[in-house]
């Protein structure tokens, strides 16, 4: 009953997240940008672009630049949460791929490293007041939701251990459609339920900010608006009232 | 309103204690009805502006991604919640960039998206209500759209883009600002900001010839609707009488009389200034960079340049081939538009101009980057060009020159306080607030290495420092046009007292320098 119940939410969280993820980028990529706006000063080629955003992405270049201890804690808890989840990969594949064994003992470190960062991340919304004043009870919730994943998570490698095995036939089971019981240990059913929650909110709450910033057009565009006309669909319709010479419209 | 005749600066940049509605009931004066509708806008706020204004806010979503993505994609991580010149001026919290974002975010959230319909509270959706609406009027009418928190924000959120739906919305509820509304009527109807018709305009030209012949010797010409000139000159109008805007204008023309090229400004586009920017309207902004294509088409122009402006530059540099292009009419081996520091620059790297740079020893300069050319555009072909080409210019003209503290200057830049339709005596308290930073950094620079003055290359930057500077113990004539120092150091061919025997050799005219 329990093994049915969290298959079957899998199943729809999975579903949620990926029609919704896929309807807000289908959105974002649809939407026209009418100008050129990145912030300046911007790569002029296409290339600097991919690497702006690369540092960006990968370094979180812009919020170095704003605050240290920001940047620390943000990139510390997502360097370690990107270890974590490529850690959980072990789960779904068999043989466990040689790469994803590789990263098994740094994963452990992350686990925790993770958890620091939420922790930091949280102390900043109550102890600085410019950020306490900016939050919202989702922005508290979203980051007791992280470290509630993360604590369950710990607990289960350090503390009260689950039956590893049972599991992984489970997560087997879900991807070949071939159900298998789960452990109905409390600590693991916490630690799934909360991951479900947050698949389920992924394309409804700011977790949407991880497909958003490849669509910034801050971030994004090439700076060479003297070069290359930029023209949005619905803009280029405006041009049709100019009369030829350009003048009287 | 408040007594600043002195305000004390700080000497560090101190990030001030929340003060909650301190600047809540700072906003400017309203457009009267004909101003509103001089544009197409509903002349007072309309009975059902409520859903009025969802409509527009849909629409807009639709027609920009930037903002679909910039109020999906905010995280509240307060990056940017340090960064705006007026919550440093300030202190009120609804004047960090994340705060103002959020005044149109809890709309978005409440009207357009699953967790704001059904839980609202969990994440800070609201109501659109008349106290939303006052917030939204006051409060986004003070940002400058300077984009200095685009630049720390870890997803690039621009508040410029935010507070330009904002405006539009306000705009088709009928509850626009004077000031802009007002200043875009006169453009469409007059030809530029200030309603300075030709002959007015032929005349104050006139004076200015005479007073550089007076004063060099030389027969320098500021034409107007010259057909068939080389170059069109697009300024601000305030370059045509304002201070020290003035002397930038003269600047320019002495450049170009030495390059010995043909140009002319056009009486119908007399204006670089793009208000429309301001307002968020695509279609006003059009309509308006429309005016200088058919003024080029009209006097058969090859190239066109823009002088000193700040918002303007950003709308020819970044807009104008979008909303009036393709240019393909003028001279390909040209960039459209050119900035007037690209051209002067250009000139002073190929030897073509002299200069006494003594004339400028009794000033030691610092440079203010305007936001707007700074995180907004470019100059020259390799990035940050928009930083180097000024001060290269300066230090070619000038023999003392310093910048101003590192968090100061280029993408980091502080908003002189007056940009993005601010310019307005109903704001100056917000607008004399907004400068402080950039006072505090002019001030570090005066007291340890002796700077006398700032030079500028934007008409809003120079106007709202002359206005603020005397409120902070500067003098009004201590800020100076870029052009101006080309002005005071450039040898013309034949100037009075250039000595006889130095080594002023005459230049080519090179019609295409």
């Amino acid at each position: 009953m329990l093994s049915t119940i969290f298959a079957i939410l899998f199943y729809l969280a999975t579903l949620v997240m990926i029609v919704g993820l896929g309807y807000k980028i289908r959105l974002y990529a649809l939407t026209p940008a009418p100008l050129k706006i990145p912030t300046t000063p911007a790569p002029v080629t296409r290339r600097g672009v991919v690497l702006r955003m690369f540092k960006e992405v990968a370094f979180f270049e812009s919020l170095f630049k704003s605050n240290k201890w920001t940047w620390l804690f943000g990139w510390i808890f997502h360097a370690a949460l990107l270890l974590v989840v490529l850690r959980h990969l072990r789960y779904f594949t068999d043989p466990v791929w040689f790469w994803v064994t590789w990263i098994q003992p740094l994963g452990k470190y992350a686990g925790f490293a993770m958890l620091a960062g939420l922790i930091a991340l949280w102390a900043r919304r109550f102890l600085v007041e410019r950020v306490r004043y900016i939050s919202s009870p989702s922005d508290h919730l979203m980051l007791i939701l992280l470290i509630g994943i993360a604590v369950s998570g710990l607990m289960m490698k350090y503390v009260v251990h689950t039956d590893i095995v049972a599991l992984k036939a489970f997560a087997l089971g879900l991807l070949h459609f071939d159900w298998q019981p789960l452990p109905a240990d409390p600590v693991l059913l916490i630690h799934l339920g909360l991951v479900l929650i947050l698949m389920f909110i992924f394309p409804v709450s700011k977790l949407l900010h991880a497909p958003g910033v490849f669509f910034s057009p801050s971030r994004n565009q090439v700076d060479n608006p003297r070069e290359k006309r930029h023209l949005a669909p619905w803009a280029a319709a405006l041009d049709a009232n100019r009369s030829n010479n350009g003048g009287d419209s | 309103m408040a007594d600043y005749e002195k305000i004390e600066i700080n000497t560090l940049f101190e990030i001030p204690a929340l003060k909650p509605g301190v600047m809540k009931d700072s906003s400017p004066y309203v457009a009267a009805p004909a101003h509103q509708e001089a544009l197409g806008f509903p002349g007072e706020l309309v009975d059902d502006w409520q859903a009025r204004a969802i409509e527009k806010f849909g629409e807009l979503l639709k027609r920009s991604r930037a903002l679909r993505v910039y109020l999906d994609g905010c995280v509240k991580c307060g990056a940017c919640t340090d960064k705006c010149h007026y919550f440093l001026g300030t202190g009120d919290p609804k004047n960090m960039p994340v705060a103002r974002q959020d005044l149109l975010r809890k709309i978005y959230r409440r009207y357009f998206t699953f967790a704001g319909k059904y839980f609202p509270k969990l994440v800070g959706a609201e109501d659109l209500t008349k106290e939303v609406l006052d917030d939204w009027y006051s409060y986004f009418h003070q940002c400058s759209q300077c984009r200095r928190c685009s630049v720390y924000c870890p997803y690039g959120i621009d508040t410029a883009e935010i507070s330009m739906a904002a405006r539009e919305i306000m705009d088709h509820i009928g509850k626009g600002q004077k000031y802009c509304n007002e200043i875009l009527g006169k453009v469409h109807k007059i030809g530029n900001n200030l309603g300075l018709p030709e002959p007015a305009l032929r005349d104050t030209l006139e004076g200015l010839e005479e007073d550089i012949e007076e004063e060099t010797g030389v027969a320098v010409k500021l034409p107007v609707n010259v057909k068939g000139a080389d170059i069109l000159l697009v300024t601000p109008s305030a370059d045509f009488f304002a201070e020290p805007h003035v002397d930038g204008l003269i600047g320019y023309a002495k450049v170009f009389h030495q390059a010995g090229v043909s140009w002319t400004v056009s009486s119908y586009a007399s204006e670089a200034a793009n208000f429309a920017m301001f307002i968020g309207s695509y279609e006003q902004m059009k309509q308006v960079a429309e005016r200088i294509r058919k003024a080029a088409i009209d006097l058969g122009v090859k190239r066109i340049i823009f002088g000193e402006c700040g918002h303007a530059w950003r709308v020819a540099y970044s807009f104008m081939n979008t909303l009036a292009g393709p240019f393909d009419f003028l001279d390909p081996d040209y960039p459209v538009p050119q900035h007037i520091c690209e051209f002067t620059w250009d000139l002073i790297e190929k030897g073509e101009l002299k200069f006494d740079k003594s004339a400028n020893d009794h000033m030691t300069l610092t440079f203010h980057d305007s936001c707007n050319v700074a995180r907004a555009s470019r100059m020259g072909d390799s990035p940050g060009g928009q930083f180097e080409i000024p001060r290269n210019i300066i230090r070619a003209v000038c023999n003392n020159f310093v910048d101003m503290a590192a968090d100061t200057i280029r993408e980091s830049t502080f908003c002189c306080g007056g940009g993005g339709g601010l310019l307005t005596d109903d704001l100056l308290e917000i607008r004399t607030k907004g400068a402080s930073p950039r006072m505090t950094a002019l001030e570090e620079v005066v007291e340890q290495h002796g700077v006398t003055h700032m030079a500028a290359i934007c008409a809003i930057c120079k106007t709202q420092f002359a206005k603020v500077m005397p409120k902070y113990g500067f003098g009004m004539d201590r800020v100076v046009s870029l052009h101006q120092l080309v002005s005071n150091a450039i040898i013309l061919d034949g100037q009075l007292g250039s000595e006889p025997g130095t080594d002023v050799e005459p230049v080519e005219n090179v019609a295409g320098a």
